[in-house]
């Protein structure tokens, strides 16, 4: 049987299991009901904020906050901002979640060769570390290092008391660092520390050129310690001649003033505690990574040192750990965004990080819910968003050339 | 819309969920329970005890709401909030009234969509340090640490304090009550500072109760109250009914103890609140015996407080400002007529 | 000429030279075989001092084993396990009613019964059982738990609490965050640029924001992002907050293991004419999600181990019930506190080590490359 319209009837009946048009129906509706959801939260929130009465809008950040900080980086006082508040408390949140990042992956690179030792016993403690700390919740973890930072440090006035020196004063308020006041010419020691940093770079590039032409090492990693202790050192002392009156550099010791001591760099012991937990706690999953990176490399690599004659140490630095990183930066990556995150459990030990200060004590005396919240989460979004794209430019930097 | 009723209803189907109309009442009534929010453990005003069950002045206050809506005062949801959700869950409509130790101010009053009902507890701000710091007055703490809770009155209370007087201080604040006591038995601060009647209440879990004292200096007028949602009247009345009710009832002698044969007393006043012919629930949307069940479940407002925070319980509070006008207190309520 | 030495029958085995067996041995070549590892022995050494008889005095040694409150006040630098003993009821059921304990037995019973049947090898109709505990199960826990049918009693979800409740956040967080993680998965890997970008965005939201502000917004906010009047169970809130954070997480496992499939598996289904569906049900996702197993459990870890954050939006789980008991005057005594941290510590090491050896049993299995 042939009809007159044979051609068309095919196409008509294929219009349905066409891919192309399939696909395309599937993706019109799944952004139709997105854009749905999202105007049916809107319109939801917004009646509902209009029925209740509810204040909405940004411009309670501009407003008086009223309320005391105990760790301002910037100058905060209670007469700032809700806007300063948020700043101070994302700086806070910034400030611990980076110490972490550098602390946990010094402590989980260390764990993670220590777990892949020949000493038994280094290797087993290794092992029972990771166990621990990665399988008891973050939350118990943070608890117990403030309280037990906290029990054996002695308040500041029974040492006062005792007539003990509280210069560097470590106790239960705080580390309180000496605090350097910059006098004339102090600039040169600041000078110094600038050379000596660009001049360990250009040594640095310049060695491994070197090494590339001759093979010949260079001790880099001494010579630019060398300089980076000794050039300050020089402008210190060249800013001594020139000053001859006043001392270039002073610092200034915390001195007990009433119940507390006054003055100096306090480090309080919340940072400390906070600080602590989140290494030690990401430090048993980056021990994990490190140890199933090292192993990702086939045993042939470091066989082939060896019989290069290449000393275990340098065969792990030059041969496996290149190698290691490969496979270790992606899940490195988001544990650094774990870490971050979990930053947010300070509230439960006082650390003023972002979630204790602006969605906490900010968003009680506002009540702007939806406006803290959202801002505060979208922060967070912010730093992971950067810090993965930062990650993955890490790693495509570091991934094979293959041909 | 229509949309949303369906959205609604098929919510309702699949996560087996209430629905109900905008006012709480009706709500309350149709989910068989007022939801109120409580502290998260703060002996005295609300704490639950072993088995889960809520007690305190500020528990009793939900009770007493409940037992006037239902003739039964055990139909209360608790639902325990710390200082930073307590807001924010009263604006959503996740609990029905705030009854947590919340200081009245004219900014939750206005800009938080709450409505403060009445004061069940007239409290101040005060300091508790440790004895063997030898310190007999708040205005020697210059230079002190303060232990405090995020998100209350108290944390503005103390910078408003040593900016007044002029010293410094610095502030530690803690999201739960039992941290900052965690902090202060620890050492970490020289002072704790919150209402009173909380000092009192969490002076028993430090480790030694005997070591501290509290100041004598209050800072700051803290009148403790119920709230409820800004814009449903009708629930806001009988929360304050109920709430004057209670002291009320203190004042005309009614006890649950003798709430039965004053029922039939020929006194007027005590006639009008729990008389059998009483037509005072029904201008609130309730049954005639509405105070009748409140003061036979929960007793009358100095009952509530002798048995929660009075001196003989824990917390040994005396009455104080907290006695009735007529006693030389300030508790003054509306006449119910 | 010499006369060689040869001999038709197996000489037997000569014993290893003295000086490579023994513990002698055994110590100096893991211990002492170089100056840098005899100080790392002496370090750990001197960590083990250190760190083990304290901790073992503390808890076992010097404890309070027995009484109650007095005897803890009587020696309050040690462990006081009888403050356990009181609460124990509560630290597992929290506020279940007495007379109804019996169902959160069952349920948990029935649990243990069935992954422990799921994890002995070679048992029958696995694949079933597991099937069940999937999706059966759940639907009986609850109403063992809740209630409301089969003349069960019900029992609100606001009086649940305790261990049972950890439970329950985690169980079902791990029951839905594993189908939605998978869906995400294929949709992030899907040629359709909207969804793959619906995708993408979801996942890198939920896991771009601490648990603690899902908690927040879902336990508090939720309402005003609903119509006037619809609300549901605060408890079925968490878990949905729960469910999708860690559906995100799962989503991620699952494209890890997508991603190792070789390509000729997908060009071989599609050669084979098999439909998208039929083609990840039965080629792609049964290889993908099995080489995924250890991620797929250490998401199930960490899932577990943030069931604790519940306790900030006022459910009280294990660590709150544990609070709420330390919080009883009646044991304010110094060493309650560290006695319920350290029990609660206790109690989730258990349960995640052992999630941990079950994993690192089948990625032993799996891995099928030669290993020195």
């Amino acid at each position: 049987m042939t009809t007159p319209n044979v051609a068309d009837q095919p196409a008509k009946a294929s219009m349905l299991y066409d891919p192309r048009v399939r696909s395309m129906a599937y993706q019109g509706l799944a952004l139709i009901a997105i854009i749905w959801f999202g105007y049916f939260i809107w319109d939801n929130a917004t009646t509902n904020m209009e029925n209740r009465g509810i204040k909405t809008g940004f411009d309670f950040l501009w407003n008086r906050a009223g309320f005391d900080i105990i760790q301002t980086p910037v100058e905060y006082t209670q007469d700032s901002s809700y806007g300063r508040s948020f700043l101070v408390g994302l700086i806070n949140t910034l400030i611990v979640a980076g110490l972490g990042v550098i602390v946990a992956t010094i402590l989980g690179f260390v764990i993670g060769v220590a777990r892949l030792s020949n000493n038994y016993v280094i290797r087993k403690l290794a092992t029972v570390y990771i166990e621990i700390f990665r399988n008891i919740p973050l939350l118990l973890q943070i608890f117990f290092w403030y309280h037990a930072v906290l029990k054996p440090l002695p308040s500041p006035r029974s040492l006062y008391e005792k007539g003990e020196v509280i210069a560097f004063g470590i106790n239960n308020r705080g580390a309180y660092l000496p605090e350097p006041i910059f006098g004339d010419y102090s600039f040169l020691i600041l000078l110094g520390l600038i050379a000596a940093f660009l001049g360990s770079y250009f040594l640095g590039k310049w060695a491994k050129k070197r090494q590339e032409m001759t093979g010949m090492p260079f001790p880099v990693f001494l010579c630019s310690f060398g300089m980076i202790i000794g050039l300050p050192f020089i402008g210190w002392l060249m800013a001594m001649v020139l000053a001859s009156e006043s001392a270039p550099l002073t610092f200034s010791y915390a001195e007990m003033a009433g119940f507390q001591l006054k003055g100096g760099l306090p480090i309080i012991p919340e940072l400390v505690a906070l600080l602590i937990a989140l290494a030690v706690y990401t430090a048993a999953f980056i021990a994990e990574i490190v140890r199933a990176g090292i192993q990702s490399v086939s045993h042939g690599q470091t066989e082939a040192a060896h019989a290069l004659g290449i000393r275990n140490g340098v065969t792990l630095r030059l041969v496996i750990i290149p190698q290691a990183l490969r496979v270790i930066i992606p899940p490195l990556t988001s544990q650094y965004l774990n870490l971050t995150k979990n930053s947010s459990l300070a509230t439960a030990i006082a650390y003023p990080d972002l979630v204790s200060v602006f969605a906490g004590t900010a968003l009680n005396q506002t009540g702007q819910a939806v406006e803290i919240i959202s801002l505060t989460m979208a922060v967070y979004l912010l730093v992971s968003l950067t810090t993965s794209v930062f990650m993955n430019w890490y790693n495509s930097k570091m991934s094979l050339v293959e041909r | 819309m229509k949309l949303k009723t369906l959205l609604a209803a098929s919510a309702v189907v699949v996560m087996g969920s209430s629905i109900a109309g905008a006012a709480t009442l009706d709500d309350v009534k149709a989910a068989g329970a007022i939801k109120c929010g409580v502290s998260q453990g703060l002996p005295g005003f609300s704490n639950p005890d072993d088995q889960g069950n809520w007690t305190g002045l500020d528990v009793d206050v939900c009770r007493a709401m409940a037992a006037a809506v239902f003739g039964d005062a055990s139909k209360v949801e608790y639902v325990p909030l710390s200082a930073k959700t307590r807001f924010t869950a009263l604006q959503s409509g996740e609990i029905d009234v705030l009854s947590r130790n919340t200081t009245w101010t004219f900014s939750r009053d206005n800009n938080l969509g709450l409505e403060f009902v009445g004061v069940n507890y007239y409290d101040g701000q005060g300091f508790m340090v440790r004895k063997d710091l030898g310190v007999k007055s708040a205005t020697e703490l210059s230079g002190a640490a303060v232990c405090t809770n995020t998100g209350t009155t108290t944390e503005l209370n103390v910078a408003d304090y040593f900016r007044s007087q002029g010293m410094d201080y610095t502030v530690v604040a803690f999201e739960k009550a039992d941290e900052v006591v965690a902090a202060y038995d620890a050492g970490r601060c020289d002072v704790y500072t919150t209402d009173r009647s909380g000092l009192a209440a969490q002076r028993v879990k430090l480790s030694d109760p005997d070591a501290h004292v509290v100041l004598p200096e209050i800072i700051s007028k803290e009148p403790l109250g119920p709230a409820v949602r800004h814009g449903d009247n009708q629930w806001g009345d009988i929360a304050r009914w109920t709430l004057n009710a209670l002291i009320n009832a203190e004042e005309l002698g009614i006890t649950s103890a003798n709430v039965d044969e004053m029922r039939n007393s020929d006194n007027p006043g005590i006639k009008r609140i729990i008389g059998a012919d009483s037509e005072l629930g029904a201008q609130l949307g309730l049954s005639s015996d509405w105070a009748y069940n409140i003061v036979k479940q929960v007793g009358n407002y100095g009952e509530a407080y002798e048995r929660n925070v009075g001196p003989n319980t824990s917390l040994k509070l005396e009455r104080g400002v907290n006695e009735l006008w007529s006693k030389g207190g300030i508790l003054y309520a509306a006449p119910m007529r | 000429m010499s006369k060689a030495v040869v001999t038709d029958e197996k000489l037997p085995d000569l014993p290893p030279p003295s000086n490579t067996v023994g513990p002698v041995h055994w110590v100096k070549e893991n211990l002492l075989s170089s100056p840098g590892n005899i100080a790392l022995t002496i370090f750990a050494a001197w960590l083990i001092y250190m760190l083990v008889p304290g901790t073992l005095d503390w808890t076992i040694i010097s404890a309070v084993w027995a009484g109650g409150a007095d005897a803890c006040r009587a020696n309050p630098e040690a462990a006081c396990w009888p403050f356990v003993w009181t609460k124990w009821e509560q630290f597992i059921y929290g506020f279940y009613p007495a007379e109804s304990r019996w169902r959160v037995d069952f349920a948990m019973l029935l649990l243990v019964v069935g992954i422990a049947y799921l994890m002995i090898e070679k048992t029958p109709g696995k694949r079933y059982m597991g099937l069940f505990m999937l999706v059966i199960y759940p639907i009986i826990a609850w109403i063992l738990l809740y209630g409301s049918v089969f003349g069960l009693e019900e029992v609100k979800t606001n009086k649940w609490g305790g261990f049972s409740l950890t439970l329950v956040i985690a169980l079902t967080g791990i029951v839905f965050s594993l189908p939605i993680g998978v869906v995400l998965a294929l949709g992030r890997r899907s040629n359709m640029p909207a969804i793959r970008s619906i995708c993408v965005v979801f996942i890198e939201f939920w896991r771009g924001v601490p648990l603690i502000s899902v908690l927040f917004m879902s336990s508090v906010m939720l309402p005003l992002f609903l119509p006037e009047g619809v609300s549901f169970n605060d408890l079925l809130r968490a878990l949905i907050g729960v469910a999708l954070f860690s559906a995100a997480y799962m989503a991620e496992v699952v494209r890890g293991g997508l991603q190792a499939i070789p390509k000729g598996q997908y060009e071989g289904a599609d050669s084979l004419g098999l439909s998208y569906w039929q083609k990840m049900r039965l080629i792609i996702l049964p290889q993908a999600l099995k080489i995924v197993i250890p991620g797929i459990v250490n998401t199930f870890i960490g899932l577990f181990k943030d069931t604790t954050l519940v306790l900030i939006i006022g459910l009280l789980d294990l660590l709150g019930t544990v609070q709420a008991g330390i919080a009883d005057p009646n044991w304010s005594i110094k060493s309650v506190p560290y006695t319920g941290y350290a029990f609660t510590a206790l109690v989730f090491f258990i349960c995640c080590y052992g999630m941990s050896l079950y994993s690192r049993k089948i990625e032993e299995k799996l891995h099928t490359g030669h290993k020195r």
